[in-house]
C-alpha cells in the first residue's frame, strides 16, 4: 500500500492548478461543477490509489475525464434558438460531441494528452508535467492519440 | 479578475466540496483547529466521534499523516464540522464546563490501554489519581508503566483528562503537552 498523504494536502497543493486546467478545458462557467466532480471522484477513489508519486497528474487526468463528460453532455444538449423553423430539417449529430466521444474512448494517456493540448491549450512541457512523463513521451501520446482519432473520424 | 477574488472563489469551491463530501459520507476524518490558553489545538473526528486532539507541542502535519495511515487518507479540514467540540473546549478553558459531552471514537486505543483511558475519562473534574490507581482500575495493578503510556500516548488529551493522573509521591509525572500545561490545567480545575 502506498503511503497516502491526508487528502487535504492534495486540495492545498493542487486545487488551483486543477481549477486552471478546467477553466481552460470547459470555460469559466462549467469549471466550478467540473471542479466539484473532479475532487469528489478523487476523494471516492483515493483510499484505493496505489501510487502516490504523481498526485497532480492523477488529479489532472480525472479533471480531463470530467471535462470530456462536460463536452459530451453539451454536445447532446439542445441548443436554444430564437425561433423554431416550421419545415422539418435534417438534424445531424453535433460534430463536436462526436469528437469528444471518440476522445473519451482513447487510452488514458492519449486521451489526457489530446484534451490537455486542444481543450486546455497547454504546451508539450506542461502536458508532460501534468501527466508526470517526459515532454517526448507527452508528444508521443499526443501524436498516437491524434492518429487514432483521424482513423476513427475520417 | 483580481487574485483576491480568485482566492475567495477558490475558498467557496472548497467549502462546497467539503459539504458534498460530508453529505456523501466521504469525510472519514474531519479536522479543525481551536485556540486555547496553551496554544493552538488540533481536533480530529470521525463520523463516530472525537478521535484525536493534538496538543500545541505536536506537529500538525505529522499528526494528520499519522491519522491518514491509521484511520483513512480521506482527511479534510472542516471547521464547521467541529463547532460542538470547539465550543465545549472553549467552555472548559473558561472554567464554565466541567464534563465533556462529546461522543468519543476510541478506535486508536485497544486492550489494556483502552481500559486505562476509559478509566481516565471517569476521573472527576478537579480530582487526581495516581498511575497505580489507574493500573488497578484497568485490571492489572502491576502494570504501572503501561498506565503511564496510556497517559503519555493518550490520543484525546483534555477530553480524556490524563493531566489528572500523578505519581504516587504527589509529583506531576509527565505530560505530552509539557509540564507547564499540566500544571496550568490542574490549577484551572482547582480555581475555576
Amino acid at each position: 500500500m502506498a503511503e497516502l498523504p491526508p487528502f487535504q494536502t492534495l486540495i492545498d497543493e493542487h486545487a488551483t492548478a486543477v481549477m486552471a486546467v478546467l477553466r481552460g478545458a470547459v470555460g469559466r462557467e462549467g469549471a466550478e461543477d467540473a471542479f466539484q466532480e473532479t475532487f469528489l471522484a478523487a476523494l471516492r477513489a483515493y483510499p484505493g490509489l496505489r501510487d502516490a508519486r504523481n498526485l497532480r497528474g492523477w488529479l489532472v487526468t480525472i479533471a480531463h475525464r470530467k471535462a470530456i463528460d462536460f463536452h459530451r453532455a453539451r454536445g447532446r444538449a439542445p441548443v436554444p434558438v430564437a425561433a423554431v423553423r416550421e419545415e422539418p430539417v435534417f438534424d445531424p449529430e453535433p460534430t463536436d460531441g462526436a469528437i469528444w466521444t471518440a476522445v473519451a474512448e482513447l487510452p488514458p494517456k492519449q486521451r489526457a494528452a489530446v484534451t490537455l493540448r486542444f481543450a486546455s491549450d497547454l504546451p508539450h512541457e506542461e502536458i508532460a508535467t501534468a501527466l508526470g512523463c517526459s515532454p517526448a513521451a507527452a508528444r508521443r501520446s499526443l501524436h498516437e492519440g491524434l492518429k487514432r482519432l483521424r482513423k476513427e473520424l475520417v | 479578475m483580481t487574485p483576491t477574488t480568485e482566492a475567495r472563489d477558490m475558498k467557496k469551491s472548497i467549502k462546497a466540496l467539503r459539504e458534498r463530501a460530508a453529505a456523501e459520507g466521504l469525510l472519514d476524518v474531519a479536522y479543525a483547529t481551536v485556540d486555547s490558553p496553551f496554544g493552538t489545538l488540533l481536533l480530529a473526528k470521525t463520523p463516530r466521534g472525537l478521535v484525536r486532539i493534538g496538543l500545541p507541542t505536536e506537529d500538525a502535519q505529522e499528526l494528520l499523516t499519522d491519522l491518514a495511515g491509521r484511520i483513512s487518507p480521506r482527511v479534510m479540514e472542516a471547521p464547521a464540522g467541529l463547532d460542538e467540540e470547539r465550543r465545549e473546549l472553549e467552555d472548559y478553558f473558561a472554567g464554565r464546563r466541567h464534563d465533556f459531552e462529546l461522543p468519543v471514537d476510541w478506535q486508536l486505543s485497544h486492550g489494556f490501554l483502552l481500559r486505562a483511558r476509559q478509566g481516565i475519562a471517569a476521573i472527576p473534574y478537579g480530582e487526581t489519581r495516581t498511575y497505580t490507581d489507574l493500573a488497578r482500575s484497568a485490571g492489572n495493578e502491576r502494570a504501572v508503566r503501561a498506565a503511564g503510556s496510556a497517559c503519555s500516548r493518550n490520543p484525546i488529551p483534555l477530553v480524556v483528562p490524563c493531566h489528572r493522573v500523578l505519581r504516587s509521591d504527589g509529583t506531576l509525572g509527565g505530560y505530552a503537552g509539557g509540564l507547564e500545561m499540566k500544571e496550568g490545567l490542574l490549577s484551572l480545575e482547582r480555581h475555576p
